[in-house]
C-alpha cells in the first residue's frame, strides 16, 4: 500500500522488498525465538532481507536489536524457529558475513591498520602480493590510505570505524552486518561517516544489515526500515520502504514526514518498555 | 594607552614561558632526586636504629659496607649471585614457558580449565619451603632440586595470570576474527595469544618477586654456593654483617632484574599493549 506522501508502510513483516540483483547474501528469518536461560530476548520474529538490500533494524535499547544481528552473524543460536542465509542455516560465523561492531575493541590493537585490513585475506591464505593489493584498495574506499602503518590506538574513533569497515570489505562479504557502528561517534563525525557509508554501499552494492536507534541514520541509509518492538519477547513490529532517492536530502518534506512516523512508532515502544520497568509513564502525549 | 595595555599581558606570557620551561626540566631531575633522599634517609634511620640496638642485633651500615668489601675481595659474594641468579634464571624461565602455554589452554578450552584447575588451585597455596626436603629426596642435592622450587614457585603464577588475560578478552576481538574466516586454531595463535601478553607479563614480574623470595628456601639445604646459602652459612659464624650483605644484595637484585624485564617488555612488547 502507498500512501498520500509515497512512503508504503507494510504493518506485516516477512515479506521482502523488490527483489534486486547484486553481489549480495539474502536473509530469511523465521519465528525466530532466542533466550539466554529463562530469559526470552527475542520471540517469533520473522524477516526477510533480499540480495543487496540496506535494512535496519530500528529500536529503542535493550530492545535485542543486537541480539537478532548476532543470530544472523552466527554467535548466538536461535532457541527456535530458523535463521537462514542464502538458504543455508546459519549456525556458526560464516566467512562471507563480515561484521562491523560499535565498540572499536573490534580491532587488533597490536597489529597496524594494514595488517587489521589483511586479516581476513591472510586467513584464507591469500598470496602476500595480492593481499597487499586488496588492503590498499580497500582502504583508499574508506579513505584510510595515509594511514596504513598506524596502529588502532593512533587513530581517531571515526578513523577507526573507517578501520573495521574496510577490514570486513576486504574479506569480500555477500551480506555486512553493522551494530550501530557510529553510536560512538560525535554528532559530526556521525554525519560524515553516514554519508561515506551511503557511497560505498552503492559502489559495493552487498547485502546491509544496520542497527541502529538513531531514526535519522535509518532513513538515511536504508532500503527499509524494520522497527522492533520493546523486549523482552522482543519482534519486528512493522517494516517501512524508504522510497527517497540516494544521497538522500534529510531537509525534505518526505524525510520529515517519515521521520516524525517512525518517531510515533518507536516512542510507544519506549513507553511501553518504561512502562514495563515501573516507570510513570502517560500513555500518549 | 592601548599600546601600554596590549604590551602588558605579552609581558605577562613571556615570563610565564620560563617558570613553564624550568619546570619541566624539575620533573625529569625530580624522580632520581627524591631516590636519593629516600635512600639517604633510610640509610640514617639504619645507622640509628644499629646505633641504638649494637652490632650483635644490627649491623651498622659502615660494618655492612666493610663486610661487602670483604665478601666481594674474597670472591664469596660473586659467585654467590652468580649461583642464585642461575637458578632463578632457569627456574623462573621455566616457569613463564610452561605457565603461559598452560594459561592459555586453561583460558581457552572449558575442558582443560575443568580438568586442571583443582590442582592449580590446590598447589599455588601450598608454599615452596614445605616441598625443600621433598625436593631434595625426589632431585638429589644438586642445582635440580633447587630449580624445581624456583620452577614451582613462578609457574602458577603465570598460568593464573594468563588464564586472567584469556578471559579478559574483548567478545568483539573474538568474533570479529571468526566472522573474518579464522578457525579456531587461527583465533588461538592471532588473537588470543597477541591478546593475553600483558597479562603474560604481569604475571611473570610477580613470578619474578616470587623466585627472589623462594631462592632463600631453596638455598636452606645443601647448597654450598648462592645468596640463600650464604644467608645460612652466616648463622652458623654468627656474622650478622654478612646476613646483612646477602639481604641486601637479594633485594638490590630483585629490583635490577625487575627492571630488566621492564625495560626488555617495555620496549619489544609495547604494541602488545605491555605498559609497565
Amino acid at each position: 500500500m502507498t500512501d498520500s506522501i509515497g512512503v508504503r508502510v507494510k504493518t506485516a513483516p516477512g515479506t521482502a522488498g523488490q527483489a534486486r540483483r547484486g553481489p549480495g547474501s539474502a536473509i530469511s528469518l523465521r519465528e525466530v525465538g532466542i533466550r539466554f536461560g529463562a530469559f526470552q530476548a527475542v520471540a517469533d520474529t520473522s524477516l526477510d532481507v533480499a540480495p543487496g538490500e540496506f535494512l535496519c533494524l530500528l529500536g529503542p535499547s535493550g530492545c535485542g536489536k543486537s541480539t537478532v544481528l548476532s543470530a544472523i552473524a552466527g554467535f548466538e543460536q536461535a532457541s527456535e524457529g530458523d535463521v537462514r542465509v542464502d538458504g543455508e542455516r546459519v549456525t556458526a560465523p560464516r566467512r562471507d558475513t563480515g561484521v562491523v561492531f560499535q565498540s572499536t575493541e573490534a580491532l587488533f590493537d597490536w597489529m597496524t591498520i594494514r595488517d587489521n585490513v589483511a586479516y581476513g585475506p591472510r586467513m584464507r591464505g591469500v598470496a602476500k602480493a595480492r593481499r597487499a593489493e586488496i588492503v590498499q584498495e580497500y582502504l583508499n574506499l574508506v579513505g584510510l590510505g595515509h594511514t596504513a602503518d598506524k596502529y588502532p590506538s593512533q587513530l581517531s574513533g571515526g578513523m577507526r570505524q573507517r578501520a573495521q569497515i574496510a577490514r570486513v570489505l576486504a574479506n569480500e562479504p555477500r551480506l555486512v552486518l553493522m551494530d550501530e557502528p557510529f553510536g560512538a561517534l560525535d554528532a559530526q563525525t556521525r554525519e560524515v561517516m553516514q554519508r561515506e557509508l551511503d557511497r560505498i554501499w552503492r559502489a559495493r552494492r552487498c547485502t546491509v544489515v544496520f542497527v541502529t536507534h538513531d531514526i535519522g541514520e535509518a532513513i538515511l541509509l536504508a532500503d527499509r526500515v524494520a522497527v522492533m518492538s520493546a523486549g523482552p519477547s522482543a519482534g519486528i513490529k512493522s517494516v517501512y520502504d524508504v522510497d527517497l532517492p540516494r544521497p538522500r536530502d534529510e531537509t525534505s518534506r518526505e524525510f520529515a514526514l517519515l521521520h516524525q512516523r517512525l518517531r510515533d512508532d518507536i516512542s510507544q515502544e519506549v513507553r511501553a518498555a518504561l512502562r514495563a520497568q515501573g516507570a510513570d509513564v502517560e500513555e500518549e502525549l | 594607552m592601548t599600546a601600554q595595555t596590549t604590551a602588558a599581558p605579552r609581558g605577562k606570557a613571556q615570563d610565564a614561558r620560563r617558570p613553564a620551561a624550568r619546570r619541566i626540566r624539575d620533573s625529569r631531575l625530580r624522580t632520581p632526586l627524591l631516590y636519593l633522599v629516600s635512600v639517604a634517609l633510610g640509610l640514617g634511620v639504619w645507622q640509628l636504629v644499629a646505633a641504638t640496638s649494637g652490632p650483635d642485633m644490627v649491623s651498622s651500615p659502615k660494618t655492612t659496607f666493610d663486610a661487602a668489601v670483604e665478601l666481594i675481595s674474597d670472591g664469596t659474594l660473586g659467585t654467590s649471585v652468580w649461583a642464585s641468579l642461575k637458578r632463578i634464571a632457569i627456574g623462573w624461565a621455566l616457569g613463564v614457558v610452561v605457565g603461559a602455554p598452560l594459561g592459555i589452554l586453561m583460558g581457552r578450552f572449558g575442558l582443560v580449565r575443568r580438568i586442571l584447575d583443582p590442582y592449580v588451585e590446590f598447589f599455588r597455596f601450598i608454599p615452596p619451603v614445605a616441598f625443600v626436603t621433598l625436593a631434595i629426596v625426589w632431585f638429589g642435592i644438586g642445582e635440580t632440586s633447587k630449580i624445581v622450587l624456583i620452577f614451582y614457585t613462578s609457574v602458577f603464577l603465570v598460568t593464573i595470570n594468563t588464564i586472567a588475560g584469556v578471559m579478559a578478552i574483548n567478545d568483539a576481538k573474538l568474533r570479529a576474527a571468526a566472522s573474518l574466516g579464522a578457525n579456531r586454531w587461527q583465533v588461538l595463535y592471532s588473537v588470543v595469544m597477541p591478546a593475553s601478553v600483558p597479562h603474560v607479563v604481569t604475571g611473570a614480574r610477580l613470578a619474578m618477586g616470587n623466585s627472589f623470595l623462594t631462592i632463600v628456601s631453596a638455598e636452606m639445604v645443601a647448597a654450598d654456593e648462592g645468596l640463600g646459602a650464604l644467608i645460612w652459612q652466616s648463622r652458623n659464624y654468627a656474622r650478622i654483617d654478612w646476613i646483612f650483605v646477602g639481604i641486601i644484595t637479594l633485594g638490590l637484585l630483585g629490583f635490577l632484574c625487575d627492571r630488566l624485564v621492564r625495560l626488555a617488555t617495555g620496549r619489544g612488547l609495547r604494541r602488545f599493549g605491555v605498559r609497565v
